[in-house]
């Protein structure tokens, strides 16, 4: 089997909460507790959920801008979660990341064109002068940028072109992966399709794999190949775009498919409202984290922990129901399309 | 006679480098009891245009002109004075992010409170537990206990449970609600449409509400307003809109929406995207405000605005194009 891109296993990052006034247990927020994925080159991988899952942490520590507790990051074969940042500076040009907010990520004194240029400096990407701006220009053409933008400042673009920007600087490093962290999520319905347009677009002609963190469902369906769902720090949930949309094996799944608003006033609705709020990743229930909220928990949810596993190829869940006969599991009864 | 006129408004801001027509003449209506959508993208006006219906520009450097009149008082000529016992009274308004609207250092129940002392004069005790009534009727669990809580001790959800309980405290006869789950989870947001639902049923009042958020508009509108820089392109009843769209910006952006369940293929698709970007508001802009971007323009749509003209029953577009489809059609 050849390795993949990358590699998450049992990744964990676990946060340290203050002892307070009189010390005690140290406690801990933990954000990512234990997952594991795989993304192959060329692929777009999702990872949803809301927010407080612990979807942008992933992100983070699979950028090495977070150590990981515990697990190992592993890139196109290397480990790098226990990198020393010496040996790391090479292998962060594999990876790159685009931010959600376009107005804060970019330096507003810093001209379009050095921005751009750090990247390829950094890493030695361009020999010479001749080189550097051909390879500018050509990013420019890329991202669909007027050439001359890279004589302007960040504060003269709108949030799509600077959306734009954040996506070529990230290109600039000729990276294997990109992060996009609520890439699109900031931007105006029009300029979101240009931009996820873009990504495809890109991810095509340039063989990139994307590892692809949003809560917009409707737009990860449109724009990924296989989706992880995340619910307090671990995945409940993994398989192809069409196994997790159209037949989901987790109930917190098939939720949050039913909260995402149709637009269409006729569109039939078999909507489910979960009661409550997400429990805080401080102090997680015991037993299946969803219990709390799940609509179908019994007896064995609030004790013991479900274990991904495969329900059919290529497609995991950590899901009690999954045990039981098909007839008498309503996940199944359920299926849509 | 609607509830809420609002008529040729214009609301313009003077900044350094030219004024800004954020809303440059809309005219909408909204009957008793109805639930009328403004939607529109970043810069379209609509949110200026629900704070103008609440006076609560600043003048200067912005102005508004045009008549705005709720139960056919002009609001826009009503002393400050008078405009304050209306305000929280018989509009109110919810906001898109509940942790800055609410006031971090006083209990929700007293903030809650806080209108029914002013507007209906009750006294402390009366208030406080009037609005543990309210927050029962949010649905907020253990509404005794959590009158007595701060602000940052809710969830994001609660808090904007917090912010309609307080809007529909003095039982508002309009309640604008701007972006009001925007800044909440999928989950959560389907929790407050469900509860914005009910109580409007319950509770009868009329809801402006002003989203960009489509898939929000077909859940809860009965009639929407499309604005596209500063002004309004369509107007139709939800069903005709979504069935029928005659504007090309209005049938963009139902194209560049992605539906769930409607790319189950295998390979990543491509989205219908409007190219180009919004016209700068500062420039006087002659012709239609769309022509920049639309893919139907021609010469007449730079030269001349065109008029909102009726295309249905209650559905109106501004769009040379719509009238000649209806030429075509006849």
């Amino acid at each position: 089997m050849s390795a993949s891109l990358l590699e998450v296993n049992d990744l964990e990052m676990h946060f340290p909460l203050g002892r307070g006034l009189f010390g005690g247990v140290r406690r801990f927020v933990y954000a990512v507790d234990g997952l594991s994925f795989r993304v192959e080159r060329g692929e777009t991988l999702s990872i949803v959920g809301e927010s407080g899952c612990g979807k942008s942490t992933v992100g983070r520590a699979v950028l090495r801008l977070l150590k990981p507790t515990a697990g190992q990051v592993v890139l196109g074969g290397v480990r790098i979660d226990d990198m020393s940042s010496g040996a790391l500076r090479p292998m962060r040009r594999r990876i790159q990341v685009v931010f959600q907010d376009p107005f804060s990520s970019l330096n507003p004194r810093i001209r379009v064109r050095d921005a751009l240029a750090e990247p390829m400096n950094n890493f030695g990407l361009a020999k010479s002068r001749a080189e550097r701006d051909r390879k500018l220009n050509a990013l420019m053409d890329k991202v669909g940028l007027p050439r001359e933008a890279l004589g302007r400042w960040p504060h003269e673009f709108s949030g799509g072109q600077r959306q734009r920007i954040g996506i070529a600087r990230a290109l600039a490093a000729e990276p294997d992966i990109i992060v996009c962290d609520e890439a699109v999520s900031a931007l105006d319905v029009s300029v979101k399709a240009q931009i996820v347009n873009l990504l495809g677009d890109l991810q095509q002609e340039l063989g990139l794999a994307l590892l692809f963190i949003s809560h917009d469902l409707a737009i990860v369906e449109h724009m990924t190949h296989r989706v992880a769902v995340m619910y307090l720090g671990k995945i409940v949930e993994i398989g192809t775009k069409r196994q997790i949309f159209a037949r989901p094996r987790h109930p917190y799944t098939e939720t949050l498919l039913s909260a995402v608003p149709v637009p269409d006033p006729d569109a039939p609705r078999r909507r489910i409202i979960l009661k409550g709020d997400v429990p805080s990743p401080i102090n997680p229930p015991r037993g299946c984290r969803f219990h709390t909220r799940c609509p179908y928990a019994f007896d064995r949810c609030r004790t013991e922990e479900p274990r991904l596993r495969e329900v059919e190829r290529g497609h995991e869940a950590a899901c009690h129901l999954n045990d039981r006969p098909a007839e008498d599991n309503p996940l199944l009864s359920g299926a849509r399309a | 006679m609607p509830l809420l006129e609002v008529d040729r408004l214009q609301t313009h801001f003077r900044t350094p480098d030219g004024v800004n027509r954020a809303v440059d003449g809309v005219s909408f209506s909204v009957d008793r009891g109805e639930t009328l959508a403004v939607v529109g993208e970043s810069g379209c006006g609509k949110s200026v245009t629900a704070m103008s219906i609440m006076r609560l520009i600043a003048e200067p450097p912005g102005k508004s002109a045009g008549e705005i009149r709720f139960e056919g008082r002009d609001l826009l000529k009503l002393p400050e004075r008078e405009m304050r016992k209306i305000r929280g009274a018989a509009i109110s308004m919810i906001f898109q992010e509940p942790m800055t609207s609410l006031n971090p250092v006083l209990k929700i129940g007293r903030q809650i409170g806080e209108s029914m002392r002013l507007h209906q004069g009750l006294d402390r005790g009366q208030a406080e537990a009037k609005a543990v009534e309210m927050l029962t009727l949010v649905g907020i669990p253990e509404p005794k206990r959590r009158s007595g809580e701060y602000p940052h001790q809710l969830s994001g959800g609660m808090r904007q449970r917090v912010m309609i309980a307080m809007a529909l405290a003095c039982s508002p006869k309009l309640l604008i609600a701007d972006e009001p789950t925007t800044a909440l989870d999928v989950t959560i947001q389907a929790q407050i449409l469900d509860l914005m639902r009910d109580l409007k049923v319950r509770v009868g009042a009329a809801i402006l509400i002003i989203t960009h958020d489509l898939g929000v508009v077909a859940e809860v509108a009965d009639r929407v307003v499309v604005m596209y820089a500063g002004r309004k392109v369509e107007e139709a009843p939800v069903r005709q809109l979504f069935a029928k769209p005659r504007h090309p910006y209005t049938r963009g952006l139902l194209a560049a929406v992605p539906r769930l369940g409607s790319s189950l293929g295998g390979r990543p698709g491509r989205l219908a995207e409007i190219p180009g970007i919004v016209p700068s508001l500062k420039t006087k802009i002659e012709g239609c405000v769309f022509a920049s971007r639309c893919p139907e323009v021609e010469e007449v749509c730079l030269r001349f605005a065109p008029a909102l003209e009726a295309k249905a029953a209650g559905h109106l577009a501004a769009c040379h194009h719509a009238v000649r489809g209806r030429e075509e059609a006849a």
